[in-house]
């Protein structure tokens, strides 16, 4: 397990002052010049090194994606957008950096920046995250008068911007494209891709949008050295990470621990176990409510990191862990998050528009009972159609905790089924249409 | 997609109150040259604060002030939903319905909100108060929960229980005090209730963290030259 020695959130629960001076006491703000003075190369460099996959859920490596931006800056300015949209069901995180560690956070703006020389880094944040951007902003105020942004930042001869916008309640917006529309104005709808934000983001201009975990981390890394973090968690799925475990634990929250920690062991330590005991455990959806969900025989042993996750065909995500006990309706379980799903489309793609309330109508209509076998299949079949078939990856994230469902549960809902037929003698409708 | 539509009665005007022109002016300044239309959110946000909700008038006059056409300002109104298209109760209450609360009890605060205030999106008959179930508010680890909104701010209020709900509801009502945050006394964020298993070692705050570096790890062999 990792020690406290090895925490970069050392302020996670908010329990000393984020302010400027005590958030230097505890090492932000530390060396940052001397980093910059290294040059844009070296900054990749290292943190291509350290093995950072990017922490706002697809796990792309960080410092390749910053190495896509244009080496020299053209007629167009280059921006970093950070992305605190934070609205994956489960995911609780992104908050706590910005509320409690607003300086790291800050510093790695910078350091980002610079390294991908932007000038200016926007930081978009959810519309209901209201206290936690008073915070942020006040914590800026404090590094402008602090000359540590601004021009000259920190005495590192570069200049540099950083503003807070924010967003009015849609979960699409923390999707890259749907995010850079909003802020500039516009109904959060996804872009088409290519053009990838590197070479057309924000205004067209060569754009990285970075999740506030991934840029938050950053100045601890160089600090510490990029092979301090690759101690941390198996070959590729390197460093500490943040995890929300929320559901049925006994005691809720997040916490800092090594990639690739054993998740009965996560929850166990931290979070006083499943409530009931782990014999007690249903399932548990491992990444936030867009990957599909793992029973309990695969929680038994399966360790917390990218690989580790595909392989028993779920996903990291976000890390938010939801946790359900044996009291669980499963089915209406994950027949409310495809109703989220279906409240966030942004419409503009027929199979996610049209899949998303029919998967929902019909897994109502499964928690009762009041269906057929055959339209397991057809649901199924409905979830592949909306699955790969989008602009965007919200069309996967809905199909995938359907397909889980059905993948490990299947023998449940036909129980439930059958259950129904025989309260009922003959059902005569099974029900063919969604409505 | 929420389908989502304004209000019938329309005021017959909007106007800025002379701290949000100021206010507006500054946000602008955020922005390149040309691209004042990316205030279009925190203006609505701060016209909704200023007068509860979002109007028609509302959204002409900004408009008009971004120099975009209505129909965008009309358009960004409408899907976001944090845009409130009619007036809600002095405190608007936003209940977290989706799956981490759900599992932690929401049925059972909808049930209050729906016994102390009333059917959903009506507001009370003393205009106190109003609710809505909406999509995860991102506070998960404090499951479940619920933001509260008023025309002076927005708080979360977790580790709610049916009891200590109630108890919230019933003093905002009288116009009390209350505690934001999580409800739960033995919590002081998102760390675990009762003692923590991290973040304890005092070496952390002692303020040796702040010592300048003795060297960058990794200067060489790229060297500072
Ligand atoms: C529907 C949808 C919602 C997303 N929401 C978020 C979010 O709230 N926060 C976030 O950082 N990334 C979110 N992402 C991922 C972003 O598109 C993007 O991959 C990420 O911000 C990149 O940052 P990273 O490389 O640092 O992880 C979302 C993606 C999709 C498809
Ligand atoms: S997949 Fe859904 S959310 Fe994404 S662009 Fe298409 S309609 Fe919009
Ligand atoms: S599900 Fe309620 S805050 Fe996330």
């Amino acid at each position: 397990m990792l020690e406290d020695k090895d925490r970069i959130f050392t302020n996670l629960y908010g329990l000393h002052d984020w302010r400027l001076e005590e958030a230097k006491k505890r090492g932000a703000w530390n060396g940052t010049a001397d980093f910059i003075r290294m040059g844009h190369d070296w900054l990749i460099q290292q943190i291509k090194n350290s093995g950072l996959r990017g922490r706002g859920g697809a796990g792309f490596p960080t410092g390749l994606k910053w190495s896509f931006m244009p080496k020299e800056i053209g007629e167009r300015p280059h921006y970093l957008v950070v992305n605190a949209d934070e609205s994956e069901p489960g995911t609780c995180k992104d908050r706590e950096m910005m509320r409690h560690d607003p300086h790291l956070f800050i510093e790695g703006c910078l350091i980002a920046s610079y390294a991908m020389k932007a000038h200016a880094c926007y930081i978009y944040i959810r519309g209901e995250y209201v206290d936690e951007r008073n915070n942020l902003q006040a914590a800026i105020d404090e590094a402008y008068a602090a000359g540590l942004v601004g021009k000259n930042a920190s005495g590192s001869g570069w200049d540099f911007d950083i503003y807070v916008a924010h967003g009015a309640g849609a979960y699409i917006c923390g999707e890259e494209t749907a995010l850079l529309e909003s802020l500039e104005g516009k109904k959060g709808q996804p872009r088409l891709k290519p053009p990838f934000p590197a070479g057309a983001g924000l205004y067209g201009c060569p754009t990285t949008v970075n999740n506030v975990e991934s840029i938050a981390v950053v100045p601890t890394i160089l600090r510490r050295g990029a092979e301090w973090f690759t101690k941390f968690g198996r070959d590729n799925n390197h460093g500490t990470k943040v995890f929300c475990i929320s559901g049925h634990v006994e005691r809720p929250c997040n916490v800092e621990e090594a990639m690739s920690v054993p998740l009965k062991k996560l929850i166990n330590e931290h979070c006083g176990g499943v409530i009931g005991g782990w014999d007690n455990l249903k399932a548990i959806i491992p990444g936030g409510s867009s990957v599909p969900l793992l029973p309990r025989e695969i929680c038994d042993d399966v360790l917390m990191d990218f690989d580790a996750l595909k392989d028993v065909k779920s996903g990291l995500g976000t890390a938010a862990v939801i946790v359900m006990d044996k009291s669980t309706d499963i089915v209406r379980a994950i027949s409310r998050i495809s109703y989220f799903y279906k409240h966030e489309s942004c419409g503009q793609c027929t199979p996610c528009r049209e899949g998303t309330g029919w998967m929902w109508r019909v897994l109502e209509r499964m928690a009762e009972g009041d269906s057929t076998t055959e339209e397991i299949d057809k649901l199924l079949e409905v979830a592949g159609q909306v699955e790969g078939h989008t602009i965007c990856a919200l069309g996967d994230a809905a199909a995938w905790p359907v397909q889980g469902l059905i993948r490990h549960f299947r023998g449940e809902i036909e129980d439930r089924i059958n259950a129904y037929r025989s309260d009922r003698g003959a059902v005569s409708m099974a029900g063919v249409a969604a409505e | 997609m929420a389908h989502r539509r304004p209000a019938k009665d329309q005021p017959q005007s909007f106007e800025w109150t002379t701290e949000n022109q100021d206010w507006c002016a500054a946000q602008i300044r955020k922005y390149p040259d040309g691209r004042q239309a990316s205030c279009v959110i925190p203006f609505l946000w701060r016209g909704q604060k200023q007068e509860g909700w979002v109007s028609i008038p509302m959204m002409e006059s900004i408009a008009r002030q971004l120099d975009m056409p209505y129909i965008r300002v009309y358009e960004v109104a409408t899907f976001y939903t944090m845009f409130n298209l009619a007036p809600v109760g002095e405190y608007f209450v936003q209940l977290c319905g989706t799956t981490p609360c759900m599992l932690r009890g929401a049925h059972d605060l909808r049930d209050v909100c729906k016994s102390e205030i009333g059917p959903e999106m009506q507001i009370s008959d003393d205009g106190k108060l109003s609710w809505l179930e909406v999509e995860c508010l991102g506070a998960c680890c404090n499951a479940p929960m619920a933001q509260i909104s008023t025309k002076q701010g927005d708080h979360y209020f977790e580790d709610l229980t049916p009891e200590n709900f109630k108890q919230l509801l019933s003093d905002l009502r009288a116009g009390k005090d209350v505690k934001t945050g999580t409800q739960n006394p033995k919590r002081h964020t998102s760390d675990p209730e009762g003692e923590n298993t991290t973040l304890t070692d005092p070496s952390l705050y002692d303020g040796s963290a702040a010592k300048p570096l003795d060297k960058i790890p990794n200067a060489e062999p790229a060297g500072a030259a």
